[in-house]
Order: C-alpha cells, then sequence, then structure tokens
C-alpha cells in the first residue's frame, strides 16, 4: 500500500509546478503586501481584500475586453481596490462602525459590485487574443526567464516606492497612527484621515494584484477573491516566523520585511503545491490553509505563554 | 496682557441617563497668566483629569468654553488643537509609539500642528538637534536615536515624552500624573526635567498630581478639585507657605474625612 503510494509521487512533477508557484506567489505577494499595511501598520483587520482582489481582477478584464492596453487597466484595478479601500474607510472613522465588521460589509456588497462590472459570474481573456502583462503561458512557454526577470524587477519597484512612502513625513504619521492613536492624535496628526489612506493604498495594491492575477489565470471570477485575506496573513506571518530574527535591527529593516513577505507568499505556494502533490484532495485547501495560518499563528502566544509560566516558577 | 487659558464653565457628564452617570466636571472656571505653571490636586474622581482632557479635546464638553490664547479651541476636534498643546500622560506607554525608534518619534512631535507631506521623515540637521537634547537628559539616549522606544523604561519614555511636548514650543504645556507610574527615583527625576523644560522654554504649564508635597514645591500656583469644581485656588508667596497639612485639612473640610483612605494622602 505504502510503497505503491509513494512509487506513484513523482518528483519531478512537483519540480515542474515550481516557476508557477513561483510567479503565482510573486502575484499574491502584492496582496499580501497591502494585508501587511492594515494587518501590521494600521494594526486593522481588513477583510475587505476578499471583495477588493476580485474588484480588480473584474476591472482590469472588462477594460482589456472592452480594448485596454492590459498594462493599463492594472492602474485602473489599482483605482478601484482604492475605492473599496476608501469604503471600508469611511464605515469605520466616519459611521464608527468596528473595523472587521466595516471591512466585512464592504467585501459582501463588492460581490454584488463585481459580478455588476462582469454582467455574469466569470468573464476571460485569452492570451493569445490580447497582450496580458502575465499569463500562466509565459512561466511554462518560451522566453520565461523574461518574464521572471520582469516580475522580479516589479517587485523590488513595488517594495521601493513603499519604503520610500513609508518613510515620508505621512508615512510616518501612518506608522505612529497604527502604534498609538492616542499619541498620534496629541501630535496633531488626523488618524481618521491616515486610516481611509491607508485602507485605500492597501487595497489598491490588492486590486492590482487581482489585476495581474485575472490575466495570469486568463479569467476573472466572481470568487477568485475567496480566502484572499488567508493567503495574505499566511504569506505575512510565514515571513515573519521565518524571517523576523533576520530583518529586525538592519538599517533597512522595513524594505527587508516587505522583500520577505514576498517570499512568504511564494513559500505558502510551494507549501500548497507540495501538499497537492501528496494526493490530498483540492477540496480540502481552503480548510488546510486556514489550518497553517492558525498554527502560525498561535505558535508565538503559545511560546511567549510557556515562557512566562517558566520564568514565574 | 489676556489670559493664556480661559476655561469658562465647562460641564460634563459621562454616561448621562444610564445607571453609570457621572457628573466628572461640574462648572470649571479657571484663567491662567501666561507663564503660570499650576498644580493640580485632588482626590479620586475630583476631575482633574478631566479638565485636562477637556482641554486636549479627548471629547467633547456638554456645556462651557475652552479659550487658548485668544482662540476659542472648544469645538475644535484633537488632533487640531493638538498645535497649542504639548501633553504627557500618566501611563509611560501613551506618550510615545513603541515601535517606532526615539529619532522617529521625535520627528513626529517637532511636525506636531504642521501639514505631513512627502517629505523625508526626518532630516539629517533634525537628527542633530535631537541628539543635542537628549545629550541634555544625561539619560544616555543620545546613543540611542535608532532605538525602538519601547525598549526603554518607564523614566526614560516619560523623559522623552517631555521633550517631545516641547521641540515644538506649545502654548500650554498638560501634565497628567506624568510620575505617578514611576518609582520615587525615576519620578523625581523626571519632575527635575519637567522643571528644566518648563524653564527653559517658559512655558504655560497644568500638571496633575497625587502628591502634596510636589504640587507645592512645583510652580507657582495650585488648585484643588473635589467633586468636578475648583474648591481653592492659590498662587504667590501664599503658596510658598503652604504645608502639607494645610492641604490635607483642606481636603478633610470639603470631604468630611473620606479622605483619609484616599491614595493620596503620602508623599
Amino acid at each position: 500500500m505504502v510503497t505503491t503510494y509513494f512509487a506513484s509521487l513523482d518528483p519531478m512533477s512537483l519540480v515542474r509546478a515550481l516557476p508557477g508557484n513561483i510567479a503565482q506567489g510573486v502575484i499574491w505577494g502584492i496582496m499580501a503586501l497591502g494585508v501587511y499595511i492594515t494587518y501590521r501598520i494600521l494594526d486593522f483587520a481588513d477583510l475587505t481584500v476578499d471583495g477588493s482582489l476580485a474588484t480588480g481582477g473584474a476591472v482590469a478584464v472588462m477594460l482589456i475586453r472592452g480594448g485596454m492596453d492590459p498594462a493599463l487597466a492594472l492602474a485602473f484595478a489599482f483605482l478601484a481596490g482604492m475605492a473599496a479601500g476608501f469604503v471600508t474607510g469611511i464605515l469605520h472613522t466616519v459611521f464608527g462602525i468596528p473595523g472587521i465588521l466595516a471591512s466585512i460589509l464592504t467585501q459582501i456588497s463588492l460581490y454584488s459590485v463585481n459580478l455588476g462590472i462582469m454582467g455574469k459570474s466569470n468573464q476571460a481573456i485569452n492570451v493569445m487574443q490580447y497582450d496580458l502583462v502575465a499569463s500562466l503561458r509565459y512561466v511554462t512557454g518560451e522566453g520565461r526567464g523574461y518574464f521572471f526577470l520582469k516580475l522580479l524587477i516589479w517587485a523590488v519597484l513595488l517594495i521601493a516606492v513603499i519604503y520610500w512612502f513609508f518613510g515620508t513625513e505621512l508615512g510616518a504619521s501612518i506608522r505612529a497612527t497604527g502604534c498609538n492613536q492616542q499619541m498620534a492624535r496629541a501630535q496633531g496628526i488626523n488618524t481618521g484621515f491616515n486610516k481611509v489612506l491607508a485602507l485605500m493604498i492597501s487595497n489598491g495594491l490588492v486590486g492590482l494584484s487581482g489585476g495581474i492575477y485575472a490575466q495570469y489565470q486568463g479569467a476573472a471570477d466572481v470568487n477568485m477573491g475567496r480566502g484572499a485575506i488567508v493567503i495574505g496573513l499566511a504569506a505575512v506571518i510565514i515571513s515573519e516566523v521565518l524571517f523576523g530574527k533576520f530583518c529586525s535591527g538592519k538599517k533597512i529593516a522595513f524594505a527587508l520585511t516587505l522583500g520577505a513577505v514576498f517570499v512568504g507568499a511564494i513559500i505558502y505556494y510551494i507549501v500548497i503545491a507540495f501538499v497537492l502533490w501528496l494526493k490530498m484532495p483540492s477540496d480540502y485547501m481552503k480548510l488546510f490553509s486556514a489550518v497553517v495560518v492558525a498554527c502560525f499563528l498561535a505558535i508565538p502566544y503559545m511560546k511567549e505563554k510557556y515562557l512566562q509560566k517558566r520564568r514565574t516558577m | 496682557m489676556g489670559y493664556l487659558l480661559e476655561i469658562q464653565d465647562i460641564h460634563k457628564t459621562f454616561n448621562p441617563g444610564t445607571i453609570n452617570e457621572k457628573v466628572a466636571l461640574d462648572g470649571v472656571n479657571l484663567n491662567l497668566n501666561p507663564g503660570d505653571f499650576v498644580t493640580v490636586i485632588g482626590g479620586n474622581g475630583a476631575g482633574k483629569s478631566t479638565t485636562l482632557n477637556a482641554i486636549a479635546g479627548v471629547w467633547s464638553v456638554d456645556k462651557g468654553k475652552i479659550i487658548i490664547d485668544g482662540v476659542d479651541i472648544t469645538k475644535l476636534s484633537e488632533h487640531k488643537r493638538a498645535i497649542y498643546l504639548g501633553r504627557v500622560f500618566q501611563d509611560p506607554m501613551t506618550g510615545t509609539a513603541a515601535t517606532m525608534s526615539i529619532e522617529e518619534n521625535m520627528a513626529i512631535a517637532a511636525r506636531r500642528g504642521e501639514r505631513r507631506g512627502l517629505g523625508w521623515g526626518i532630516t539629517r540637521k533634525e537628527r542633530e538637534s535631537y541628539k543635542e537634547a537628549l545629550r541634555e537628559l544625561d539619560l544616555g539616549l543620545e546613543e540611542r536615536l535608532n532605538s525602538k522606544v519601547g525598549l526603554l523604561s518607564g523614566g526614560q519614555r516619560q523623559a522623552i515624552t517631555l521633550l517631545m511636548a516641547s521641540l515644538k514650543k506649545p502654548k500650554l504645556l498638560l501634565l497628567d500624573e506624568h510620575t505617578a507610574a514611576l518609582d520615587p527615583k525615576t519620578a523625581a527625576k523626571v519632575l527635575a526635567i519637567s522643571d528644566k523644560i518648563i524653564q527653559e522654554h517658559q512655558l504655560t504649564a497644568m500638571m496633575v498630581t497625587h502628591n502634596m508635597k510636589d504640587a507645592i514645591a512645583h510652580g507657582n500656583r495650585l488648585i484643588m478639585m473635589h467633586e468636578g469644581k475648583i474648591i481653592y485656588d492659590v498662587s504667590g508667596e501664599e503658596k510658598k507657605k503652604l504645608h502639607v497639612s494645610d492641604l490635607l485639612a483642606k481636603f478633610e473640610e470639603v470631604s468630611g474625612g473620606e479622605f483619609a483612605n484616599d491614595r493620596m494622602m503620602l508623599s
């Protein structure tokens, strides 16, 4: 039994899947950067992403189908994501709805909005027909080295821009808002405005990621964002557990942390691929993802509790 | 020359109409001259911190007016009136951002009331001036500009918060029991730094304290609060002659002896 099971596993198929995993990891890494901004910098559990990812995908696909340049369409995917973040931010800051609830309301309403944008539950774009910025085909086909180089350059550029922004006066005030609202307000910082702005930037990145991913898989789907927040959190937390020590204390610690988020997303997809390769039914993927995130969230807490107990003994 | 701070008949009731209703401020009137350093004492729930929070705009008052240097700030939001105020809180964690470095915290404070744009958050020039200011604290922090504030002790954090409150000269400095959470030695040091900063920058200040000796030793004026009102206001020579026993007697007089179990008794 066991031997036949192992004999049926083909190591080469795992290797063949690797480039796809990496590409997928980088694309979802952009979304994970957005999650990092809300979850870690703003200290806001923003569930809008499950909706805004699909919104970015839907907007990009519909614009491309309408004849827009696929790269330019991504700018609009970014803007659409920002609009989603704006709604969550206003629900929270102006109407006083608790953060998680505000983001769930936006997420749910985006489901309808996304259906409205696409007119049905999914819309395809064929890579043969359009000059897409990303596609599964680039990963397997010729010139894939060039495609990966392009992905890498864009990821580094994105990290540089985010690094710069959070080093500015405005960016620093957003970090202060996320860290200590009382202090921020005492220093004259408009915390409400900053929260809305950070949510917009975060969801803009998520929308951008959705726009690229829709092109990558050749379609936008109203369900493509389901569970996205879990993947984003997984990437952030994996990066912290594995690279937290390495990143801290360095002069460009923040840039390294952002880079680690990409690596975290790639690792997530490699682990998923590995589990699928072990012939785990794909129906259980979401359960598996949730368990992984729950474990990584629980480990630091349990460790601290254990150490505290030992200290007091 | 007009008053620096005018508080006109402010009222505040928390949780009105509920079982937890609490009249926190019941008609507070206070005028401060420029350069006044007022210590504020009173039992628990007397309205000391509430008065400071009303000035800072943590919530809006039910009635009354607050005017700073001729500007009516009663309706301004908390972050908008921050331009006039320097604040140090009881909890050392409150005044600084723990995950940010010492210099980042100071750079944020140096821009209090200014528009925050896309310029770099901290310049080389200001970094030097922060180093200089930290050196004067004499806590060895000048070599730790890049340390996260969260790694520092409560006393160090309060000292930095004080410094931050004065980087951009405030019209009024609000010290809300800022030494209460510190051990006696550190508290004395932070108080000394407070005095120094107030004198150097010639600030107008209000300091809430539970320590009657401190309240007498510092500042040029002392007010006592009870049940949301100012019940005693003394300044100048008369204040200098005060003894703790005088204040105790005053307290017993207004509170009918219940004061004995109050934590402010001993210093």
